[in-house]
């Protein structure tokens, strides 16, 4: 394995933006394909920088992000990378019909970014808490979607989905958020990461709900309970092979995602289940519910998206499993 | 070539361009007529003359590039590029078939020569600024022509593009505004007025404008395109006053959005756009 967990549920010291722009400065000194959209946003994810460092490829423009990503499919068709940002909101329903026909319909490999997914939207409140990003994408047939858990995962990932050849949506937290894998640590786009070993149950998370399910696993074990965690951050194309092996070995499957349930990684692995292998299953997540404003602390406990509430549905899911 | 015997060719290539639109539509029975009608004199200028392109070599990257932002005109650009010579023409009489390369709305992964996906209106013109920018960012020759309709300037998200090109400066996009005064559900004036109209409109938003009132004739349509090079550091628009439909005999009078002739109405319309080519190849310069 090409990566180490470090799981100690210490936050980074580094604001998670600044593995997007690391990446992104390094790609565009070597690759003069490679350049940056941004929607009246650059303040807020630092990609000032880009512009600084490269301004014949960095461009803002504006707050109009339906046209952002149109012109982003027109400069990808002359043969640039593009990657294009805005907030998660904007960046999925705001431009779902662009993104939809100019980027995926046409099949030019843009990279749409989604910055303050789910409850880290916080203090920006409901209008601006996006818990149906990645789910309207799963809609489009040939979008690559992932939810990167830290800044380590972000910055390989930005990284890996530049030469994915397919276009994509990427979530991004802004701030500094805990530290789960060590620097260096090198991941690929479709791979699932098994990071805790166990045999009654597993727990497959995505984003930053994958620290909650390693706080979960702790207390698990405390309670005689062996989970095996396995970290998720593509959620489309699904590494198939890793969540089939899960269900046949430890026969129970408990689902962590900062997102609606109803259309997002959740649903998809049940989805593959169904089919291929009938688990028990229960799913943390976000209920049919808005979001709505407040520390992200408070947002967890209302949406019960904390450990204790993975631990509750492993109880849940333990009952069926014992049937 | 003088310019007289040029623009005689650019008719004549516009009456084929015309029968054309007809038959591809035709080979199908129903389709956008008065759309793909309104823009054939403007396809002809642009394909026949102006436009820097190889059906050869079509993903040359230092050719001209043009995009029907509004795309269910479909059948007028796969009449132009038939004719052009990307394909048989008579592979157009595929037509909204399954597994045609020709579909309603224009589609760069299914027909030769179309560069840029569109058929949701406003995102043709978002893309045609896109590929006008990496023409800059990757200082590539050429030129992007794009174009919209009166109706899709409904649209919020062509402004949006209008104020981006004007912001950049994308003197290397010209941008065909195709006002044939008619949309879906009626006169756009009735449907959605344009305040003080699309000219000013475009002017406005920072892109030096041509207006051509008699925008069915060549030569106005060309003379406005050569005025258009010669502008430096800003978008160009071409303001097209056009009428829907024109040339085809059953559509002219209604400027109906899309047509269902009967097989008699589309005989007589056949034979009428014959009769058209004809006279025009028969005019004395």
């Amino acid at each position: 394995m090409s990566v180490t967990l470090v799981g100690k549920h210490e936050k980074d010291s580094r604001a998670n933006r600044d593995a997007y722009v690391s990446a992104m400065l390094e790609m565009m000194e070597t690759d003069d394909k490679i350049c940056h959209v941004d929607c009246d946003l650059m303040n807020c994810i630092a990609t000032k920088k880009l512009l600084k460092a490269h301004p014949d490829r960095t461009f803002n423009a504006g707050i109009a992000e339906a046209n952002a990503v149109g012109l982003s499919a027109g400069l990808a068709s002359t043969g640039m990378n593009v990657f294009v940002h805005s907030f998660g909101i904007f960046a999925s329903r705001r431009v779902f019909d662009q993104a939809f026909l100019s980027v995926g319909y046409s099949e030019w490999p843009v990279h749409i970014v989604g910055s303050d997914p789910g409850v880290s939207a916080a203090f920006n409140g409901g209008t601006h808490m996006p818990f149906e990003d990645c789910g309207l994408y799963m809609n489009v047939p040939n979008f690559v979607i992932v939810d990167p858990c830290d800044y380590v995962q972000l910055y390989s990932l930005t990284k890996k989905l530049a030469y994915c050849g397919s276009p994509s949506y990427m979530r991004m937290v802004r701030k500094g958020i805990v530290k789960v894998y060590d620097d260096g640590s090198d991941f690929e786009i479709g791979k699932g990461y098994q990071i805790r070993e166990g045999g009654d149950v597993t727990l497959i998370a995505s984003g930053i709900l994958v620290d909650e399910a390693l706080k979960a696993g702790e207390a698990l074990e405390a309670k005689g309970i062996s989970a095996r965690i396995i970290d998720l951050p593509t959620w489309k194309p699904l590494d198939e092979e890793i969540i089939l092996k899960a269900a046949e070995e430890t026969g129970a499957i408990v689902t962590c995602e900062n997102h609606q349930v109803a259309t997002g990684l959740g649903s998809a692995i049940a989805n593959l289940l169904a089919q291929k292998k009938p688990t028990p299953m229960e799913f943390i997540g976000v209920q049919n519910r808005f979001g709505q404003v407040g520390p992200a602390d408070f947002l967890f406990d209302e949406y019960n998206l904390r450990a204790k509430d993975i631990c509750g549905a492993v109880d849940k899911v333990l009952e069926r499993k014992a049937k | 070539m003088d310019k007289k015997q040029k623009m005689h060719e650019l008719r004549i290539f516009a009456a084929e361009v015309r029968l054309e639109t007809l038959k591809v539509i035709k080979a199908r029975g129903f389709g956008h007529v008065g759309g793909s009608m309104s823009l054939a004199d403007a396809m002809a200028v642009l394909y026949g003359d102006v436009m820097n392109v190889d059906p050869k070599n079509p993903t040359w990257p230092d050719r001209d590039e043009f995009v029907l932002s509004k795309g269910h005109g479909g059948p007028v650009m796969y009449a132009t590029l038939g004719l052009k010579g990307y394909y048989p023409i008579e592979e157009a009489y595929t037509l909204n078939q399954p597994h045609t390369k020709f579909p309603s709305h224009t589609d760069h992964l299914t027909t030769p020569g179309v560069e840029l996906t569109t058929g949701s209106l406003g995102q043709g013109i978002s893309e045609a600024v896109g590929a006008a920018l990496g023409k800059k960012v990757q200082k590539l020759g050429g030129r992007v022509y794009v174009a919209v309709g009166d109706g899709e300037c409904d649209e919020g998200q062509v402004w949006e593009a209008a104020e981006f090109a004007a912001h950049y400066k994308l003197d290397n996009l010209t941008c065909i505004v195709d006002v044939n005064g008619m949309q879906l559900d009626g006169p756009t004036d009735e449907i959605m007025g344009q305040g003080k109209g699309l000219a000013a409109k475009f002017d406005a938003f920072g892109w030096k404008v041509f207006e051509v009132e008699k925008g069915n004739e060549v030569e106005p349509i060309w003379d406005a395109l050569q005025e258009a090079l010669k502008v430096k550091d800003a978008p160009t628009a071409i303001v097209l006053h056009t009428h829907k439909g024109l040339g085809a005999t059953f559509a002219e009078v209604s400027m109906e959005h899309s047509s269902q002739p009967s097989p008699e109405k589309w005989a007589e319309a056949i034979e009428a756009s014959e009769k058209q080519l004809s006279d025009v190849r028969n005019e004395k310069v």
